[in-house]
């Protein structure tokens, strides 16, 4: 086992440093009564100190680039290099972001064709490209949403429908928008209850709000049924991008009725996720809600670019971000599109759900329960523990950590909510099949131990620096903040 | 098997009511749903005075594995929230039916209409699995 690494503040030595990394003169030109009298508690190391710290920690990182990552509904699919280099030519990062217009033409058409891009993917009539991760674009929507309604007088509407299968940021979104969430099962087989849905229908609805597939990794089969049943009662929907790596040129959520979207570029389209950042939470729309989109939008009149504001928008919800949006992820996904074209996203679609239906089919012969068997898996799918738990006592969690001395990293645990002892499973299209055989060996492997010996799997992991943490006294002593022992 | 006490009422949504001998009531989260739930680390309880309908969410129960709303089986008026769960979030776990209670509620009517018993909450626990 490697030994866990102490923090950088641990190793600190008074007097310690690496004085090639010190700003030279800087202090000389601060007059007095502006500096510090006491020192900064900063840890003193050596640069070859700081060097080996840095890379060993680099060293314990569990991502895509060295291990097989299956987190359902989180898309943690490989980022081709390129498109980072070319987000990062020097051109990009130079720009100033106040610069005008004018001297920023091929930044604003590399916008302008992600906006007419993702348009065209999702069967939208607009784009844009502010929101700064996925809880602000769903934020936009629902935001959108409101002022649809607000516009029309028809004030009454203050409720949004979220069925029990969605993600926790979309009842967080209808609140935070000042809606009240009505929350409708889902029915055995995965799909909403269309009598539930009925049943929260009413004057007071303002939309409902649907990720398809669903996070139970089915695609929603009645949702043109449930698209009229919606607009007929006078509400909207949004369609939560969650998903959308499933039906990437395939079908459009746009043809499906949706009055608008978002979408995470961060996962569907390149960019390194899973850190907590940057994001893009791009939004579409439908003609419905086009005038209320947030701005800048760009526009291209006469062959050239231009940013819409409020001026040309006046009822848009207004701004997200300074400027416009997280750039360098917009630039990302301009170039992972122009790579893939239209046939490259069709690709993505039918090798994440091929992946993901074969990964299933073998689970299912190695002896694992799918949780809505009988239905085809979207790009993704739900295994339920339950019965190994009851026979065996190793549950989900404990399944989960085990993976980890085997080289994988866990899939999503005891999500969606109401499936129990659930694992989550994303492959991915990025994945070959004998990754997913060597998958598919471990969770084999560890089936075979659970039945043996399930005291050893309530251990794991044990070839990490760190064993199994206690969840709870972690969730209780919220107390991550280093302090330097008393003097 | 957990835990279902003959003397209370029951929710399908695993809230328990045990009227009080003052005619007020005590809710709280059943055997079943605290297993389900695991480990609990932070629960919210409403604050005297608070007026509530039957079904709405009133408290916020909290476990390493997820953070669940608590719905009001009946409708009425808080008396008082468990205060000793911000500190010992773990009373729901150790004690469901007892250290571990969530509110005391002043009921709009008196009776537990449309609550279940316990056999016919025990048939539903069993049909979930």
């Amino acid at each position: 086992m490697k030994k866990p690494e102490p923090l950088i503040f641990e190793l600190s030595q008074p007097g310690r440093g690496a004085t090639a990394q010190h700003p030279p003169g800087v202090t000389a030109e601060l007059p007095q009564r502006l500096r510090r009298r006491s020192r900064l508690p900063l840890p003193e190391v050596s640069e070859l100190q700081a060097v080996r710290h840095y890379t060993r920690l680099s060293q314990m990182n569990f991502g895509i680039d060295t291990q097989f990552y299956p987190l359902g509904s989180c898309t943690m699919k490989y980022n081709p290099r390129i498109c980072n280099s070319l987000a990062l030519l020097p051109e990009f990062l130079g720009r100033h972001p106040l610069a005008p217009a004018s001297t920023g033409q091929g930044f604003m058409s590399c916008l302008f064709e992600l906006q007419e891009m993702l348009r065209q993917v999702t069967g939208m009539a607009a784009v844009s490209l502010t929101p700064m991760a996925g809880a602000q674009g769903e934020f936009a929507g629902v935001a959108m949403i409101r002022a649809y309604h607000r516009a029309r007088g028809d004030t009454a509407r203050n409720e949004i429908i979220v069925p029990d299968a969605a993600h926790g940021t979309n009842p967080a979104t209808a609140s935070m928008c000042g809606m009240k969430v009505r929350e409708i099962a889902s029915r055995p087989d995965g799909d909403v209850d269309l009598a539930a849905l009925d049943a929260a229908l009413s004057g007071a609805t303002a939309g409902i709000m649907l990720t398809n597939p669903s996070t139970l990794g089915v695609f929603e089969r009645n949702i043109v049924e449930i698209e009229r049943r919606v607009h007929a009662a006078g509400g909207l929907l949004y369609y939560d991008g969650a998903n959308l790596n499933a039906i990437l040129g395939k079908v459009r959520p746009g043809d499906m009725g949706f009055d608008v979207i978002h979408m995470n570029l961060h996962k569907t389209f390149s960019t390194p996720h899973g850190g907590g950042g940057p994001g893009s939470g791009a939004v579409g729309v439908g003609p419905r809600l086009a005038p209320y989109m947030p701005v800048p939008v760009v526009s291209k009149d006469d062959g050239r670019y231009r940013w819409l504001d409020e001026r040309d928008l006046p009822q848009s919800i207004g701004r997200l971000s300074g400027f416009m949006g997280n750039s360098g992820v917009l630039l990302r996904a301009w170039v992972y599109m122009r790579i893939l074209g239209a046939e490259g996203m069709r690709r993505v679609a039918e090798y994440s759900t091929l992946n993901a239906n074969y990964l299933l089919a073998r689970l299912v012969e190695a002896g694992f329960d799918a949780a809505y068997p009988g239905r085809r898996a979207s790009h993704e799918f739900i295994i339920t523990l339950k019965r190994q738990a009851r026979e065996t006592g190793a549950n989900a969690m404990d399944f989960a950590k085990r993976l980890l001395d085997h080289g994988y990293h866990a899939p999503t645990t005891y999500f969606p909510l109401l499936v129990p002892e659930c694992l989550l499973i994303e492959p991915t299209e990025t994945e070959t099949r004998e990754e997913l055989d060597g998958f598919v060996e471990a969770m084999a492997a560890i089936l075979r131990e659970a039945a043996a010996d399930a005291a050893t799997l309530k251990g794991a992991p044990y070839t990490l620096p760190v064993r199994r943490l206690d969840d709870v006294r972690a969730a209780r002593q919220l107390d991550v903040a280093w302090k330097p022992a008393a003097a | 098997m957990s835990q279902i006490p003959a003397d209370l009422r029951y929710t399908k949504s695993h809230e328990w009511v045990r009227t009080l001998p003052d005619g007020s009531v005590e809710i709280g989260i059943t055997d079943h749903a605290q297993h389900s739930l695991g480990d609990m680390v932070f629960v919210e309880v409403p604050e005297a005075g608070r007026k509530l309908a039957a079904g709405d969410a009133c408290a916020v129960v909290e476990s390493v594995k997820a953070a669940s709303d608590v719905y009001s089986p009946v409708a009425g008026e808080v008396i008082a929230g468990n205060a000793e769960l911000a500190t010992r979030p773990e009373l729901i776990n150790q004690d469901p039916y007892g250290q571990g209670w969530i509110m005391r509620l002043k009921p709009a009517a008196a009776g537990a209409g449309g609550l279940l018993d316990a056999t016919a909450y025990a048939a539903e626990v069993a049909a979930a699995g």
